[in-house]
């Protein structure tokens, strides 16, 4: 069967482990993993995750399945093919001498990167939107000598509607066990 | 201390909101659960625990070897259906529980394991004793905790025992650091359910559902049901015969779901799979519907999934939604307790005579019965599928038989008729070698009143033997029939048919066995021919304690009808004509 890019938004417990139950899982299992981002969320105790992985439509299901079943997860969401923004956030260091600062300010605002840092040598560059963005914006800092590099991880959200954490934090209630 | 009292009897009043240390909290809460036995062994981190204990009315089974209280967990919850309890130290008393967690893990068996840790200042430091047993044990539990202080002991108990026994079972690991044992708190019995927001272990099946298993059960001509270990786990039995009565389907059951459905019954066929009679796995392969209750499609039960059933129409009766479509695809799953599902869906079909096709699956079993060793003359050997036979016979198939692994698994699985559920225990997902002695005395703790059998290999026998003095010891009367080929068996057939008959590695030699039975204090025989089998038997079942049989069995004699790994089910390698061993 093909497989394609997913992604899940799955919300844990925060408490220590939880990460490490999932990426487990997933070891054990054999899914790749191709980002994952962990964060807090507004509701106190509760965590979310942005999973991007490759599956078959089979292996998906099945893959949501084993993530219900571990008991720290309050839920997960497969929110491939749903209207969302996804970005990933990306910090570029490269060599940039003083007499090419200008023409590196050009390249920043064409793909709305913001400079965040500036030395006599390089310049660090601050850039949010999608993979393919964020890599071509690398790729035309290459002539400056790219020095470092590091990416948040993908991280996603559907469009309209009701927060989806809100909802999980009413069933984070007492006794909304085993229903 | 005259301040002792029997919690059990003690109000949840005053007594309740006093005071307690973690280690009293430990059993305060297990004997609340329902407690009665523990199978446990001491050392440094459980030792507070452990000194509470003669304040409450628990038995403890003190082992010889963790994995022996892991197994005797797991055999006292398989035989009973309750929760069963190991307990040991940190490090390498919880590293020795591993084997026994991953083996209920497998076979899906509600077992907690309560586990000693090092003092949690100490916890990361590489203490002595430390292993980090939450994280070792991660990938094989349902779930786990590591406890660090005294307030999280009652919650996080009725939690794992929660969580072992609801949903698909299986087993949890609760890690107490020796500090929390210590420490003193108020103890407050809650009786208000389990907080888990994350944990939905039933499932609602769909009303579509049951009207699209109707329709393809009343299309279907020829339906075969498949019974499950989730039949036995789910006391499901009663219920699946009434679906039986409707359907006339015949029953084809996993080795773990054998005894789900009584073997007597004329829609019974037996075991499936690898070692599955030919009548089985051709009847599975012919169907144009399979139902299957309680089973995962495990690859001992397919073989090569390309070629598999690949005529019949599948209905998937299944607890856990991450078995759904994993190994075989499926037209219907339907998600929730089988037992529910089924006195569902039984009412609404119409009642069915098969005729045909119970036929053509009779005429296919009476051909290959007269092929089978049990109709051929012993001609002074002992075969093990004849100590097997007449153990069978001579128990009249009421005992409650816990097998090991390998061949001798086998031929129980194929010659000891079950009649009722949780009377065979076997280790089926793991296939833990050793697991069958000290399971039977988790057993037999459990049923005390059951003729309890192990059935055994010279292998198994001797990876947890030691338990034998457990038996002594605690008085517990079980009978232990140990099936000596003088190889590991099962490993050299493979050998014999797929690595040119080079028996690297499995011949094993033993000790006297009777001897070591008498040194343990217990009966010890040994049978060398088929007409001792009987005397033997009756001997062993009229000593006091347990009671040791030695039979000194053919050594080259291989499991039939046998599907090579991964290949087509109708591709079997039968018996040679010669009847009992193969030429060698």
């Amino acid at each position: 069967m093909e497989t394609k890019r997913r992604t899940f938004v799955v919300y844990v417990e925060d408490r220590p482990g939880v990460l490490n139950r999932v990426a487990s899982l997933f070891r054990r299992r054999g899914y790749n993993i191709i980002s994952l981002n962990v964060g807090r969320t507004h509701e106190v105790g509760v965590s979310r995750l942005t999973m991007v992985v490759e599956a078959d439509d089979d292996t998906a299901r099945i893959m949501e399945a084993n993530l219900y079943k571990l008991v720290n997860v309050l839920s997960v969401e497969d929110i491939t093919g749903t209207p969302a923004i996804t970005i990933d956030l990306a910090l570029i260091k490269a060599r940039v001498t003083p007499q090419q600062r200008a023409d590196a300010i050009d390249l920043a605002e064409r793909f709305r990167a913001r400079v965040t840092d500036v030395s006599a040598e390089t310049m660090m560059f601050e850039i949010t939107g999608t993979q393919e963005k964020i890599m071509e914006f690398a790729g035309e800092l290459k002539p400056y000598q790219v020095v470092e590099m590091v990416q948040t991880g993908t991280v996603s959200m559907t469009r309209g509607g009701e927060g989806y954490a809100s909802e999980v934090a009413r069933n984070h209630k007492p006794n909304a066990t085993a229903a | 201390m005259s301040t002792i009292t029997n919690p059990v009897s003690a109000s949840p009043t005053a007594e309740t909101t006093s005071e307690r240390t973690g280690a009293q909290t430990v059993w305060e809460t297990l004997v609340r659960l329902g407690v009665d036995v523990v199978f446990g062994y001491p050392g440094g981190a459980i030792m507070p625990t452990h000194d509470a204990m003669v304040q409450y009315p628990v038995r403890h089974i003190r082992v010889r070897h963790e994995q022996g209280a892991a197994h005797m967990a797991d055999g006292y919850a398989r035989a009973s259906g309750k929760v069963g309890v190991a307990m040991a130290t940190s490090g390498p008393g919880a590293t020795n529980l591993v084997t026994g967690i991953a083996n209920a893990m497998l076979d899906s068996i509600p077992i907690v394991c309560i586990t000693g840790q090092v003092a949690s200042p100490l916890v990361g430091s590489d203490a002595f004793q430390e292993v980090d047993i939450t994280g070792v044990t991660l990938p094989i539990t349902k779930h786990n905790f590591l406890v660090r202080r005294v307030e999280d002991i009652m919650p996080t108990l009725c939690k794992a025992f929660y969580i072992a026994g609801s949903g698909r079972p299986g087993p949890v690991v609760v890690d107490i650091t020796k500090d929390a044992q210590f420490a003193k708190a108020p103890f407050q019995w809650s009786d208000s359910p389990v907080k888990l927001p994350g944990y939905r272990p039933e499932h609602r099946p769909q009303s579509p559902d049951f009207a699209r298993a109707v329709k393809l059960i009343e299309e279907a001509e020829r339906p075969i049901i498949f019974c499950g270990h989730g039949i036995i786990r789910a006391n499901a039995s009663r219920q699946l015969s009434e679906f039986v009565e409707k359907t006339d389907a015949p029953v084809a059951s996993t080795l773990l779901g054998l005894g789900g459905f009584p073997a007597s019954h004329p829609r019974a066929l037996g075991m499936m799979g690898m070692h599955g009679e030919s009548w089985v796995n051709s009847a599975i392969q012919q169907a144009d519907l399979i139902v299957a209750l309680g089973m995962r499609f495990d690859d001992r039960v397919t073989g090569n999934l390309a070629t598999y059933a690949r005529g019949a129409k599948k209905i998937h009766v299944e607890l856990d939604p991450a078995e759904i479509n994993k190994n075989v695809k499926v037209d219907l799953p339907i998600i929730g307790n089988v037992r529910d599902i089924l006195e569902a869906l039984t009412p609404q079909l119409e009642k069915r005579v098969r005729k045909a096709w119970n036929a053509s699956i009779d005429a296919m079993r009476s051909e290959a019965s007269a092929h089978d060793i049990i109709q051929l003359p012993d001609a002074g050997k002992l075969h093990p599928a004849h100590v097997i036979h007449d153990l069978w016979q001579l128990t009249k198939g009421q005992a409650l038989v816990v097998s090991d692994v390998g061949q001798h698994q086998m031929w129980e699985a194929q010659y000891y008729k079950h009649e009722y559920p949780k009377k065979l225990l076997t280790s089926g997902g793991l296939g833990t070698m050793g697991f069958g002695l000290p399971a039977a005395l988790g057993a037999k703790v459990a049923c005390p009143d059951d003729e309890v059998w192990v059935i055994v290999g010279d292998g198994g026998i001797q990876m947890t033997q030691a338990e034998l003095q457990t038996a002594r010891q605690e008085n517990l009367k079980v009978n232990v029939a140990i099936i000596n080929n003088g190889f590991l068996g099962m490993v050299r057939q493979w050998q014999e048919f797929f690595f040119d008959r080079r028996y690297v590695a499995t011949p094993i030699s033993s000790p006297d066995y009777v001897k070591i039975a008498e040194a343990h204090g217990l009966h010890g025989q040994r049978v060398t021919r088929r007409e001792e089998i009987a005397p033997a038997v009756a001997r062993a079942r009229e000593a006091p304690c347990t009671a040791v049989i030695e039979f000194c069995v053919e050594g080259e004699d291989s499991v039939y009808p046998m599907v090579p790994a991964g290949a087509n089910l109708e591709e079997m390698i039968r018996r040679p004509p010669t009847g009992g061993q193969s030429q060698s």
